[in-house]
């Protein structure tokens, strides 16, 4: 039996932020891959629960008129994984999301779960970075968005007040149309294993030269981040060695590595450097260009 | 404490009853005599409670049983009919790919829904590796289990 005090099954989204809104120590659970595993080990700060299991419309996975991606909240990262919107607009998603625990944990744990919970290592914070996703949130004073940049604030914090409840992610067209993308999560395992450093990178070239560039990692600093120092030491580059290294050195500005058990600092900051470098390489050579 | 009134089948058996909201799927199905369903690590790291809910495998011991409510839930004893095996159970059989037993009901389910989403498919070992990543196995060493897997695809 899950130690669980208190115990709230949303009817509607409202209902839910009411619920969220009305006590201090309430939390959503969703695919509950997080918050059980917690709750299992005794954490009472997990104790009293808003299910948001009922809320089908937060599944939704589309595209709109616009080229404008939404992705529910609630979507599982195997929905996410198989919908034809995201393989074929944002495949980087896919490859990230395929990086997750195992095919169980998949079928049951969300995106929203993974960015809202503040993981520094979520596995899908470097997609969400790259794409700038935005991020439609209902709370008691009604609907705002949010962007990524600046939604997580520490480790296992972000920016969502009480009575916050993320309803779907938005991809603007802008953000992902020209783009080719990769990802490298380095664990200790091939599977079932938490990121030593984890790595994203989109690209859009101009023939042979990069035109843009949007590079992310997690486990790099207390939060996910964007590198916006080495994004633009590559601006208006073409792929060498030499502009690589001096995107190196700048990177060396953007990220903040540590030690823990899992890895020593050094060992952290030698997987950025080399991650980054390969990761973008692979993001050039998907969209046609030479490594 | 609290309860929700939930209706279910097990394989293909109707239920409806209350059931506590802090119960997990893996206790209110072996509280039913469903006992292929193991408790092994209890955080969804193991996989020897792995059960399918609408066909889709999940580790019962990090799912709500309220979630079960109007799904319709496969374990191992529901594979096995008129006394005759699966083809994935006779699969592990022939392969030898049981030692202990203990993780077998879970694999089983595992490999079924990998098997009825791949069908038709020629498996490589590291997709079949890859679609089995979430069961732990400490006895096989998990060759017979991905040569069991090969042969009851081809069948």
């Amino acid at each position: 039996m899950f130690p669980i005090e208190k115990y709230h099954f949303a009817s509607s989204v409202e209902d839910a932020v009411q619920a969220l809104a009305a006590d201090e120590k309430a939390k959503i659970i969703a695919g509950g891959t997080d918050v059980l595993v917690r709750l299992h080990g005794g954490n009472s700060d997990y104790d009293r629960l808003v299910d948001i299991n009922g809320l089908s419309e937060l599944k939704e996975i589309r595209i709109d008129d616009k080229g404008t991606i939404y992705i529910g909240s609630l979507a599982t990262f195997t929905e996410i994984m198989e919908h034809d919107v995201i393989k074929k607009h944002v495949p980087v998603i896919v490859e990230s999301l395929a990086t997750i625990g195992g095919p169980q944990v998949r079928n049951t744990g969300t995106m929203g779960g993974n960015i809202c919970n503040g993981a520094v290592s979520a596995d899908s914070a470097c997609a969400a970075l790259i794409h700038e996703f935005d991020l439609v949130i209902e709370g008691p004073t009604g609907e705002r968005t949010e962007s990524i940049n600046g939604f997580h604030t520490g480790p296992g914090r972000t920016i969502l007040q009480k009575g916050d409840l993320l309803k779907y992610f938005c991809i603007r067209k802008e953000y992902y149309q020209g783009f080719s993308a990769s990802y490298y999560k380095y664990a200790m395992r091939g599977a079932m294993d938490i990121a030593t450093i984890g790595c994203g990178a989109a690209v859009k070239m101009n023939s042979e030269t990069i035109e843009t560039l949007k590079l992310a990692f997690t486990v790099a600093a207390p939060t996910p981040i964007r590198c916006r120092n080495a994004e633009k030491a590559m601006e208006n580059k073409t792929l060498s060695e030499e502009t690589l290294q001096a995107m190196e050195k700048a990177l060396e500005e953007d990220v903040k590595p540590r030690d823990s058990w899992r890895a020593s600092k050094d060992f952290r900051l030698h997987l950025i450097r080399t991650l980054a470098k390969n990761v973008i390489r692979q993001a050039v050579e998907n969209q046609g260009g030479t490594r | 404490m609290q309860t929700m009134n939930i209706k279910l089948n097990i394989n293909t058996r109707k239920y409806e009853m209350d059931v506590d909201v802090r119960k997990s799927l893996m206790d209110l199905l072996r509280e039913l005599g469903y006992t292929s369903v193991k408790h092994g690590c209890g955080v969804g790291e193991c996989g020897a409670c792995t059960v399918l809910v609408d066909d889709i495998p999940i580790d019962s011991c990090l799912y709500l049983a309220v979630w079960a409510n109007n799904t319709a839930i496969r374990t191992t004893e529901g594979e096995c009919r008129d006394g005759k095996l699966s083809t994935v159970q006779n699969a592990y059989v022939e392969e030898g790919a049981v030692q202990c037993g203990f993780c077998t009901p879970g694999l089983i389910m595992t490999s079924t829904s990998f098997l009825e989403k791949n069908k038709g498919k020629d498996l490589s070992h590291e997709e079949i590796r890859i679609g089995h990543a979430g069961n732990l196995c400490r006895c096989t060493g998990y060759q017979t289990i991905i040569n069991a897997v090969e042969s009851a695809s081809k069948k």
